[in-house]
């Protein structure tokens, strides 16, 4: 048997032979060969993954479902998870971006809640490279054009811009909704003698085998890969939410589950395996758009805007009913039966045939050989005082806040609705972005953010960095970090110097996670980003959320007032290491990032989350990208207001206002206000840094700018 | 003061529109789906929201202005029946003709999505009546196709009877090429009609009518309609 054609590793047919007892047909093989595929099965990582801290006392629901779920208080959840679309964004990145927020739409819909938020990671190549508006303008546009038109806003995200992604751009989507504690449908809950019914859209040839694409390196003729690429369809998908809800309202499903990559042999195995019941699928049943189609191509068709519901027999005429109302195909395609036997029958005659449970988790694990790489010392070199200093400050400062990366994203955000549903109390272009929840006090903040270029450098550090940006960013807002979901875009395991960089990633990851006890509760992992060109950095992209207690808790960003008091907290030990900075001067990515230190995380977290809720500053941001300088700039930009500061340097001048890296954060305090602060801050270290005042920034003699000409996002008022 | 809302196959304001005036005004607010034939007894002023009504794969709110319920809508609109359309609203009213003019793809054609200022031209509205002439307000737009287009000799007669009820213009409340997010002729934002009983406007009020969402200016706009009524019953 030829098993290879179909993406097959020789273990990989010997596990499944040996589990049938015989040797599987091509019907099977073919079906296998997607879920067994690295985007279905995580062969690669399922036990990397397991490093990840996943319990805590807000946790809802954990990794294996369709995503994870945090107590929001009230009997209230939040559902969400991050994953990611970058094969298909790549190829055809308009389309590809569309299916990607479609997707994650529907993981959250699966579990029962209405989706309220989105968010985008986005990663595109050096900006004068050739393809990368094309890429980046079609992607942005997908998304805009999905959510949009879904009626889901997109609240926030991460764009970065850098040369690795040239040719493998990534897109990342990020969904929230929002979902009753008592309400939540679970995947695990038929029982035998129900019906499989699938509703939504027909079933083409639309994305066939999607998965398994998305699970190997880009090939230079990526447009050959096209018929593995979805179509979406946001009207169908707006309808496919509003019926489901209703029929969830209604309690007329039993379980439910979307139909995502490899279709519906997966979600329909899934609920199969992890029920504890067998499945008879007449494939003949399924809607179809082209009549002439395969059993395997019906069994892994990519067609977007279905979902797979379990339904008692008695409530089969009520489901047609609101699908009808809805204007959406509804057919019963199956039924569920006692024992663990799955199998799918085409015009009586049964093409495949196999234990549910061998689909979902029968794939053989893979252990890539790890190797740190050679060169990784080579890249902490970075002896700072061979540096120049900027000969131009003023100049310099503008120049980072123009740096693709740094800049305002208003173009992409201005794309998207970021209102719609009007529950949007912070919007794109913010450190935090916050909904309010209509008829309770509680606010929802979210963050999505990632820092590859320490991953590349170090990358436990790296790791360890990002999960804390977004938790720092949430805890000065006010808001508690309840969970974070993750992606890990990294390059192709196989490489045992790539692997090894993943592995400690993750174990960065999980390290702040464990210090922070900010639990994984949903995720992503897409490998293989690489093509002839080159690998993508190693890029962990975090999704974190979190709760603020009531809108008087919530400290926003860019609300200096005149006459208040500037202070920096945390370790005035930055670095210059991967830093814009150094990427702008140098063109290239070196230096060691600075070391993880939970304690001082931890700290920081507990005094930034007590000054948001006490009220002891007017505005608050934590120290990102580009430095104290850039978050002084935004502050500015945004308050409209200049300051003048002026302190001590117990480092290098651009290495504490460029610098990047550890547990800081700007406050700006009202003058009556500072003994306050200043005691809630006893024992972290605390840097007054000058007054806000005129219209000018100064800051040690070295800058000195209108607030006005520095770049900034439009102010209409 | 009784409310109904249609909602259409792809409608997405619809739940925030009834919302915004339950909140605002505490009044009664019916969801009526387009498959209706009837718009409920006693209904005072009917909003058709904004979305994507059957995905917008035709021209905008072309099909929309075909779906059944959309003759009782138009009946109630020709008796003086107050009747609102806002962002794909405004589009399917001028499908509908009962608005003059067509909303065609964005100056820039893209989306966009922003606050924008807009003056208040004629408080002579049911809908503008507690506004102050030439106030500006600020309401945000969401949309792809929003560039308000009519044939000159139409345009004339729209402004030369004040039909034109709002106006993209800047903080300074001036009508600038710049303040005019997506090359409506004139800075055209929102129309009534000659009986002055049918409004239209791109913006969207309803996401302005909370202070926790950044603007209240929109708040305005629904007790303009409340008084209106109030001031018709006595």
């Amino acid at each position: 048997m030829d098993f290879r054609r179909y993406g097959i590793r020789e273990e990989e047919y010997l596990a499944a032979r040996e589990a049938l007892g015989r040797e599987p047909n091509e019907c099977e093989l073919r079906i296998l060969g997607v879920m067994w595929s690295e985007h279905c099965s995580y062969k690669s990582t399922k036990h990397l993954l397991k490093l990840f801290p996943n319990k805590g006392d807000k946790v809802v629901l954990g990794p294996g479902e369709n995503a994870g779920i945090v107590d929001l208080g009230d009997g209230l959840g939040a559902a969400f998870k991050v994953e990611s679309h970058n094969h298909p964004s790549a190829v055809a990145p308009y389309q590809g971006a569309a299916t990607g927020v479609g997707g994650i739409i529907r993981d959250i819909l699966a579990l029962g809640a209405r989706p309220v938020a989105s968010m985008d990671g986005l990663f595109f190549g050096a900006p004068g490279h050739g393809k990368t508006a094309m890429l980046s303008s079609g992607i942005v546009r997908g998304v805009g054009d999905y959510g949009n038109a879904v009626g889901v806003p997109t609240v926030g995200g991460k764009t970065v811009y850098d040369p690795s992604y040239n040719e493998n751009p990534l897109l990342n989507a990020f969904n929230l909704g929002l979902v009753r504690l008592d309400e939540i449908v679970s995947s695990q809950t038929a029982k035998p003698g129900q019906l499989v019914v699938l509703l939504g859209s027909k079933t083409g040839r639309d994305g066939i085998a999607g998965a398994a694409f998305a699970s190997v390196e880009l090939s230079d003729d990526a447009k050959a890969d096209r018929p593995s690429i979805q179509i979406g369809d946001p009207f169908a998908e707006k309808l496919l939410i509003e019926a489901c809800l209703e029929l969830q309202a209604k309690r007329l499903i039993v379980s439910m589950q979307d139909m995502g990559a490899a279709g519906i042999t997966s979600s329909s195995s899934e609920v199969a395996a992890k029920s504890g019941v067998g499945m008879v699928l007449a494939f003949d049943k399924v809607p179809l758009r082209a009549a002439d189609m395969e059993p395997w191509e019906i069994a892994l068709s990519e067609s977007q805007e279905r979902m797979l519901l379990i339904v008692e027999p008695r409530h089969l005429e009520e489901v047609m009913a609101v699908a009808e109302r809805w204007e959406l195909d509804c057919a019963v395609i199956g039924e569920t039966t006692e024992g663990d036997g799955y199998s799918i029958l085409f015009h009586g005659e049964e093409v495949a045939s196999f234990p549910a449970s061998l689909v979902g988790d029968g794939c053989p694990p893979i252990h890539w050989p790890a190797r740190k790489p050679d060169n990784l010392e080579k890249g902490w070199e970075l002896d700072v005082e061979t540096l120049p200093l900027p000969e131009d400050w003023n100049e310099t400062l503008l120049s980072l806040l123009s740096e693709p990366s740094l800049a305002s994203k208003e173009w992409i955000y201005d794309q998207y609705d970021s209102m719609v549903q009007t529950n949007t109390v912070r919007g794109p272009g913010h450190p935090v972005s916050v909904l309010r929840i209509k008829g309770r006090e509680t606010l929802v903040a979210m963050v999505l953010d990632a820092d590859p270029w320490k991953c590349a450098l170090d990358p436990f550090r790296g790791g360890a960095e990002a999960v804390a940006r977004t938790v720092r960013a949430l805890a000065v807002a006010g808001a508690e970090p309840l969970g974070l979901t993750d992606c890990l875009n990294f390059p192709s395991p196989e490489n045992p110097e790539q692997y090894w960089v993943m592995m400690e990633c993750i174990k960065g990851m999980a390290a702040c996670c464990e210090a922070l006890q900010c639990p994984v509760v949903s995720g992503n992992v897409s490998l293989y980003n690489e093509s002839a060109a080159g690998a993508i950095l190693p890029t962990p992209v975090i999704g974190t959320v979190g709760v603020i207690p009531s809108v008087g808790q919530f400290l926003p960003s860019g609300r200096w007032h005149d006459g208040d008091v500037l202070f920096q907290v945390g370790p005035c030990i930055p670095s210059l290491a991967g830093s814009q900075y150094l990427l702008m001067r140098e063109g290239r990515n070196r230096g060691r990032p600075l070391e993880f230190l939970p304690d001082v995380e931890a700290g920081f977290v507990r005094r930034a989350l007590k000054t948001a809720r006490d009220g002891v500053a007017s505005s608050g941001r934590a120290v990102a990208g580009g430095g104290l300088a850039v978050a002084i700039a935004r502050e500015a930009t945004e308050s409209g207001l200049g300051a003048v500061v002026s302190f001590e340097i117990p480092t290098r001048r651009d290495v504490l206002l460029f610098g990047e890296g550890g547990a800081r954060a700007l406050y700006s305090v009202p003058m009556a206000k500072v003994p306050l602060f200043k005691s809630l801050w006893r024992g972290f270290p605390l840097l007054e840094l000058g007054r806000v005042q005129g219209a000018e920034l100064e800051i040690n003699g070295v800058i000195s700018v209108p607030v006005d000409t520095l770049p900034s996002p439009r102010r209409i008022r | 003061m009784k409310t109904a809302v249609i909602i259409f196959p792809g409608s997405n304001c619809d739940q925030d529109v009834l919302y915004a005036v339950r909140n605002t005004l505490g009044t009664e607010v019916r969801a009526v789906w387009h498959g209706e034939r009837e718009i409920p007894d006693g209904t005072d002023l009917v909003i058709l929201p904004g979305g994507f009504s059957y995905g917008d794969y035709l021209r905008c709110g072309a099909m929309a202005a075909r779906s059944p319920v959309m003759q009782a809508v138009i009946d109630h609109g020709r008796r003086g029946g107050l009747l609102l359309g806002i962002c794909n609203g405004f589009q399917v009213l001028t499908e509908t003709r009962l608005l003059p003019g067509a909303l065609l793809t964005n100056r820039i054609p893209a989306f966009i999505c922003r606050p924008c200022l807009l003056r208040v031209e004629s408080t002579a509205t049911p809908f503008t009546s507690m506004y102050a002439e030439g106030q500006v307000v600020q309401f945000p737009i969401a949309h792809a196709d929003g560039r308000y287009t009519l044939p000159d000799d139409e345009l004339k007669a729209l402004e030369d009877r004040g039909g034109v009820v709002f106006r993209y213009c800047d903080g300074a409340g001036n009508v600038t090429e710049e303040s005019n997010p997506n090359g409506a002729m004139n800075g055209i934002a929102g129309i009534v009609n000659e009986g002055g009983n049918i409004l239209g406007l791109m913006p969207h009020p309803e996401r302005a009518s909370e202070a926790i969402l950044g603007g209240v200016d929109g708040c305005a706009f629904w007790r303009s309609i409340f008084s209106t009524l109030q001031e018709r019953r006595v």
